[in-house]
């Protein structure tokens, strides 16, 4: 048959690569040979470290504030905004785009839900409906959908490159922002809606984190055995046993011990007295101990990671996103409808500006026009330290979200020392560069 | 094998196709037919519009004229998907391959596999491809790593996969030896050969004149978008096929003071 003789031999090179990494002696061999059996990015492996390092070093410095469950809880919750929006970055980034607008749309879909829930719908149906709160957050995230598929059609249409159309997004949405707004600060919200931003009533509370937690862990055990029968049936390569079920018992230990962690915050005094009262508890000598569980918020951009990792890696259109991304020519000759795939990516990215906008106004109680500024910035670059490559085609949703964690982690950390605020930026500007020179150096030793 | 298909009806009939862009004038009144197990070469210069021409088969640039018929039924293509679900298949010059995407991913890029739900289903994919190269290229292991990191060739089996999994009837060449070293390129033109023998209908491009010498069974000269004409490979000598494309004038109108010159 043809093509038997393939000359030159990549694949070869890189299995004596891989054994490479496991081979050598000794104790020392053995562990890497366990590591790379777990196939694990390495990458990834490299930020978790990273994060890890932040925190370690941040809590020396400020004598063990930083990692409190305290300080963790309000990371992840100050996390989730910057978080859901990269989420969609990614995506808009992979199809060889930029979204310059969404820290101003973040302004403008805030106020117009302000106002929808302090103004416009009280005026109708009276204040505090039940239904209030989705009302509102489907009307700002249908709203988003509706001017990020606008932007976005201008883009694949018209030809015009992202970044213009963007940056005049950025400018119209502040505008429009404004003139809703005209000049005044929008307050206070639903109190239901509410809930979207956290606090005492916006968190699940200890009981329910556990079984999130559990039904988590199960997940993650389910997924993997799931793969690896999959795997087993069509008589693939798959890890060693150990390696997979060691695995499930880390994914377990990370996501149960973050629950456990989160757990150690409980709410001060007047907040759990109240609480004990609403629950008919009765309030001993003591006190008691009743931990906030995870934020909403945090729920909030969780669930949505979730859902754009399963859209970018087991759906056509995540498959389109990165084909578009790494070769559009290809894309088109294919038969990928390329137009409506960037017109649907920006749609996407507008949908969950809406959302992360509704989580912002709620944790805040109210609106402002200036709400959301600058914030493009650190979306964009929570993707790109998370591994998202500005020329297209490369990026993780995991990573972004990472990114955008590790980014808060360093601001809060900075805050809680004591260094003042230009510093900060700064020192955040100098990681951003940092982080994707190593970046590049990285992809580069592996393309070797 | 001389002549494909004495007398059957014809795979493919290209009549009066035109293509401008702008002002010029880039296909005019081409007409180029093929039929099963024959390997038809299109030859020509630089910018003389075979790529052009052939694009309006595989639907990756629409025609402004002409007829397209497919098994004695006139077609209509619109688009790369209308080529393929006539079973027209196209393998490019530049192999059109996404390189961040791994071998089975490109193989069905824009035809994927599903499980009931709409998801991908990454290892029915994976499996196919595995039997795939299996045939074409039995060393090929790499089906995890985006194409980006394969060799020119392996590359090339990816592209050539992808043309002949989907049951082709049509098979567009362009220049499928232009990037490889000389035991690949026989390798490719064994495929050919193979492929011919279970009667798809291939249309060869190539700038390798030794290539079509060896490989077609007619041989169509474009010169400045038009056809020169068609000849029986058998019929002709290497000289007259290159004065062909080079002079664009059919072997009967050359001179022999304009040979003396070719050969100068």
């Amino acid at each position: 048959m043809a093509l038997t003789e393939d000359t030159t031999a990549k694949t070869e090179q890189q299995v004596p690569d891989e054994q490479a990494a496991g081979a050598g002696p000794g104790p020392l061999g053995l562990l890497r040979r366990s590591v790379s059996s777990l196939e694990l990015d390495t990458r990834l492996l490299g930020m978790v470290i990273g994060l890890l390092t932040i925190w370690v070093s941040f809590n020396f410095w400020s004598g063990g504030t930083f990692l409190t469950p305290r300080n963790i809880w309000n990371l992840t919750v100050q996390t989730s905004v910057v978080a859901i929006m990269a989420t969609g970055m990614v995506l808009v980034i992979v199809s060889r785009n930029i979204d310059l607008s969404v820290g101003s749309m973040l302004g403008f879909l805030g106020v117009f839900m302000a106002l929808m829930q302090a103004e416009w719908l009280p005026s109708v149906v009276g204040f505090d409906q039940w239904y209030t709160w989705i009302v509102v957050l489907i009307a700002g995230m249908l709203l988003g959908g509706l001017v990020g598929a606008l932007q976005g059609t201008v883009v694949a249409y018209l030809a015009v490159p992202s970044f213009i159309v963007t940056l005049g997004g950025l400018l119209i949405f502040r505008g429009l922002a404004w003139l809703q707004a005209s000049g005044r600060t929008i307050a206070p919200m639903d109190s239901s809606f509410q809930l979207l931003g956290g606090g005492a009533r916006g968190s699940v509370g200890g009981t329910i984190s556990w079984v999130i937690g559990v039904v988590a862990c199960v997940a993650v055990i389910l997924l993997l055995a799931s793969r690896r029968r999959t795997y087993l049936k069509f008589g693939f390569r798959v890890r060693p046993l150990w390696a997979d079920i060691a695995l499930m018992v880390m994914g377990c230990v990370v996501i149960l011990g973050g629950v456990w962690y989160l757990n150690q915050y409980y709410m001060p005094e007047p907040l759990a007295r109240a609480y004990a009262e609403a629950n008919g508890l009765e309030w001993p000598e003591s006190g008691l101990q009743i931990p906030f569980g995870i934020a909403n918020p945090v729920l909030i951009a969780i669930g949505t990671a979730i859902v754009m990792t399963f859209i970018a890696t087991r759906r056509r259109y995540g498959r389109y996103v990165f084909s578009i991304g790494g070769n559009p020519e290809a894309a088109t000759l294919a038969g990928i409808k390329t137009k409506r795939t960037i017109v649907l990516t920006f749609m996407v990215m507008g949908i969950l500006v809406g959302l992360a906008s509704a989580v912002q106004v709620a944790r805040l109680n109210s609106a402002t026009s200036g709400l959301g500024t600058l914030q493009e910035l650190y979306v964009i670059a929570a993707a790109v330290i998370g591994g998202t490559s500005l020329a297209g085609g490369i990026g993780t949703i995991f990573g972004a979200v990472l990114g955008a964690l590790l980014m808060q982690s360093l601001q809060s950390g900075m805050v809680l020392v004591g260094i003042q605020t230009a510093l900060q930026d700064v020192v955040i500007g100098i990681v951003l560069i940092l982080a994707v020179a190593a970046d590049v150096a990285y992809r580069k030793r592996q393309s070797r | 094998m001389s002549i494909g298909g004495n007398g059957a009806r014809p795979l493919v009939e290209m009549e009066d196709m035109n293509v401008s862009f702008g002002g010029v004038h880039a296909v005019k009144d081409m007409y180029l037919n093929l039929f099963p197990g024959e390997v038809h070469a299109l030859v020509g210069g630089n910018g003389a519009g075979k790529s052009t021409l052939i694009k309006t088969l595989s639907g990756a640039q629409k025609a402004d004229s002409g007829n397209i018929v497919i098994d004695g039924a006139p077609v209509v293509i619109n688009g790369p998907i209308d080529a393929k679900n006539h079973g027209v298949e196209t393998i490019y010059q530049t192999l059109a391959l996404a390189d961040n995407i791994d071998a089975p991913g490109n193989m069905f890029l824009g035809r994927e596999l599903t499980t009931g739900l709409g998801n991908l289903d990454d290892s029915a994919m994976e499996d196919a491809t595995r039997k795939i190269m299996g045939r074409l290229n039995p060393r090929f292991e790499n089906f995890k790593s985006p194409v980006a990191s394969l060799s020119g060739g392996q590359r090339q089996s990816v592209a050539i996969a992808r043309a002949v999994h989907f049951n082709a009837r049509i098979l567009i060449m362009d220049e499928p030896t232009a990037a490889l070293g000389p035991a690949e390129t026989d390798q490719v033109r064994q495929l050919i050969r193979q492929l011919r023998e279970e009667g798809l209908g291939i249309i060869l491009i190539s700038h390798d004149i030794h290539d079509v010498y060896d490989l077609a069974d007619r041989i169509t000269v474009m010169y400045q978008g038009r056809s020169v004409g068609t000849v029986d490979k058998d019929d002709v000598t290497l000289d007259q096929v290159l004065a062909m494309i080079i002079l664009g004038k059919p072997p009967s109108d050359v001179t022999e003071a304009e040979l003396e010159e070719l050969h100068g």
